[in-house]
């Protein structure tokens, strides 16, 4: 290869940095040294990859959506009824059906909705999810309707551990180890030619189909992978929560994760993790402080972040980075 | 029928584009030669820009063809004529913003080797898309900038990274559209060079405003009017041309 530097750096700059260790050590730890807060850990695990299936499509390839809770919905309402009707509570294989029936609604409504760009575009994810979310309202007999399905049973993960209804231990490690493959694969697109060409439609459309590139195939495929990433990330849900209602797909839970990656950043993997947690750790906090005003608070922060830090918490870090490198060169 | 018909690298035949009543481009038969050093000239609105766009896909034609080295290219989208041969610049600049130039042309590459859909391999790990990335760039003599956003550079330096995207695509034929638009003209001799420099096999048909980059760089040229081709030559015949002169050439010639 050549000699440039420019090139030297972009050879490298898929390896793993030392500090790429640390989420998952501290994931690690977090279990050790806080062990009657693992439910909510459990949460924020949840959160992160639902974030990070956002992150692929709206940070890298721009697509603005506003309705993607649609998909981790579809993913949470398929593992309560399979094992509601069914009896089919066999984890991993819901995982993996979860996948299936949020990546094939992501396909079919992506092939109609990637047609369009911007404000329509805004408003065809929301509709996609608000069709979803009457579903779920009026196909009462499988969904539970209003009430949702509570008391749901899942069997053993792997066939050896069981759901910890208490402590939250094994759903803790099973969302940890889940949310870490979901990382490695949205890592391995976004470093990859075809991230590197989303983030070209992200930068500019024109120049993106004037260098030949299929670009709506592009944007669908992406689409469907993070649809059914967060149809994993639904299922996730459920399954440690034992339960799955209405919530899961209202657009409270599409804006809080649209929140969430502009808290943390998006478009830079890290930032879903960065938002999740503060984002989660916010309303635990105000919630308790102000129960009845705690959403002030978070409205607070994310005016602020949008005044001073657009391009979220992760921005800052980078900012502080460039900073200091600027000032040890001579 | 001197002219071979292999020489014939891209042509239109009665090309027609219409806005609702405003008339683009009128009946165009033109040919750009294999090789050719093609400037398209003439006044604002005449209809230059729109032409590079029937010519690439961007725009369907009301009427009329366009043929790639004999093959009817007219219904082809865009992105297959690109995979056929056909690069462009844009009159104002159309760049990955955020990324770097060597990213920038490094999309463009990947995406002629047919590696842009691949998910499994790094980018990073793809040495010959970053290496023939790398030759585009040092014969753009880019190489300092390399590692540096788009957005961060200057002006002119932006326009030859729109070269550089293009020349990525591997080009037959490569349509420059006002390439020293906005470049002071202290820093147009770079643009030039470029140009200049540019290998002999791409046909390159260039749009510009500047008489004096157009003479030096073209062997033939095309004057379009209202859409319309008033009129084509050798710079010679067109620079002695009366009528052109008239309409459009007389102050640039005579400053």
């Amino acid at each position: 290869m050549s000699g440039l530097p420019a090139a030297h750096a972009m050879a490298a700059r898929h390896r793993l940095q030392w500090w790429e260790a640390l989420p998952w050590v501290a994931g690690v730890a977090a279990f050790f040294l806080f062990p009657n807060y693992l439910a909510f850990g459990t949460q924020v695990l949840v959160t992160i990859l639902f974030a990070l299936s956002l992150d692929l499509v709206l940070g890298y390839a721009g697509i603005v959506t506003l309705g993607h809770a649609a998909f981790f919905g579809a993913g949470a309402y398929t593992v309560g009824m399979l094992a509601q009707h069914l009896g089919w509570n066999e984890p991993l294989s819901g995982l993996a059906a979860a996948a299936l029936v949020a990546g094939t609604i992501g396909l079919v409504s992506g092939l109609v909705l990637l047609r369009t760009h911007g404000l329509t575009l805004l408003m065809l994810t929301l509709c996609t999810m608000a069709l979803l979310e009457q579903a779920a309202n009026m196909g009462a007999a499988w969904t539970g309707g209003f009430d949702g399905m509570p008391g749901l049973s899942f069997g053993k993960i792997l066939g050896l551990f069981a759901f910890d209804v208490l402590y939250f231990r094994s759903q803790y490690l099973y969302a940890l180890v889940v949310l870490f493959l979901g990382f490695l694969l949205v890592r391995m697109l976004v470093y990859s030619s075809f991230g590197q060409g989303l983030t070209g439609v992200r930068e500019n459309l024109l120049r993106m189909h004037a260098v030949g590139a299929p670009v709506r195939a592009r944007l669908v495929i992406a689409y469907t992978i993070s649809a059914a990433l967060a149809g994993v990330a639904g299922a996730l849900f459920t399954q440690t929560n034992a339960f799955v209602n209405l919530a899961v797909l209202g657009l409270e839970r599409a804006a809080g994760v649209l929140i969430i990656l502009i808290l943390g950043g998006y478009g830079r993997l890290y930032g879903a993790f960065v938002g999740a947690i503060l984002y989660l750790l916010l309303e635990h906090t105000l919630a308790k402080a102000y129960p009845t005003a705690w959403q002030l608070g978070l409205g607070l922060t994310l005016v602020a972040v949008a005044l001073y830090a657009r391009n979220g918490i992760l921005g800052i870090v980078d900012a502080l980075r460039r900073r200091l490198a600027a000032w040890s060169a001579p | 029928m001197e002219r071979a018909v292999s020489a014939t690298m891209l042509e239109t035949r009665r090309l027609c584009k219409n806005f609702g009543a405003l008339e683009v481009a009128r009946d165009i038969d033109f040919r750009l030669d294999a090789g050719a050093r093609h400037a398209l000239i003439g006044p604002n609105g005449a209809g230059k820009t729109t032409l590079v766009n029937l010519l690439t896909g961007l725009l369907q034609p009301t009427r009329g063809a366009v043929l790639l080295q004999g093959e009817d290219v007219t219904t082809l989208a865009q992105a297959k004529r690109v995979k056929r041969g056909i690069a462009r610049t844009f009159q104002i600049n159309q760049l990955f913003r955020g990324l770097s130039v060597l990213e920038n042309v490094c999309i463009a590459v990947a995406e002629r080797l047919g590696a842009g859909g691949s998910m499994l391999r790094p980018a990073g790990r793809r040495a010959e898309v970053i290496g023939e990335a790398v030759r585009v760039i040092e014969m753009l003599r880019l190489q300092d900038d390399a590692g540096r956003r788009v957005a961060e550079l200057p002006y002119g330096r932006q326009r030859l990274v729109e070269i550089a995207i293009a020349l990525g695509l591997d080009p037959r034929v490569l349509l420059l559209d006002e390439p020293a638009a906005g470049i002071p003209s202290a820093e147009s001799h770079i643009l030039l060079d470029a140009i200049a420099t540019l290998p002999a096999e791409i046909a390159v048909l260039i749009i510009e405003h500047d008489m004096d980059l157009v003479f030096r760089f073209a062997r033939r040229i095309t004057v379009l009017v209202s859409g319309a081709i008033f009129a084509e030559g050798t710079p010679e015949e067109i620079a002695a041309n009366r009528d052109v002169r008239a309409v459009y050439l007389g102050s640039a010639l005579d400053a």
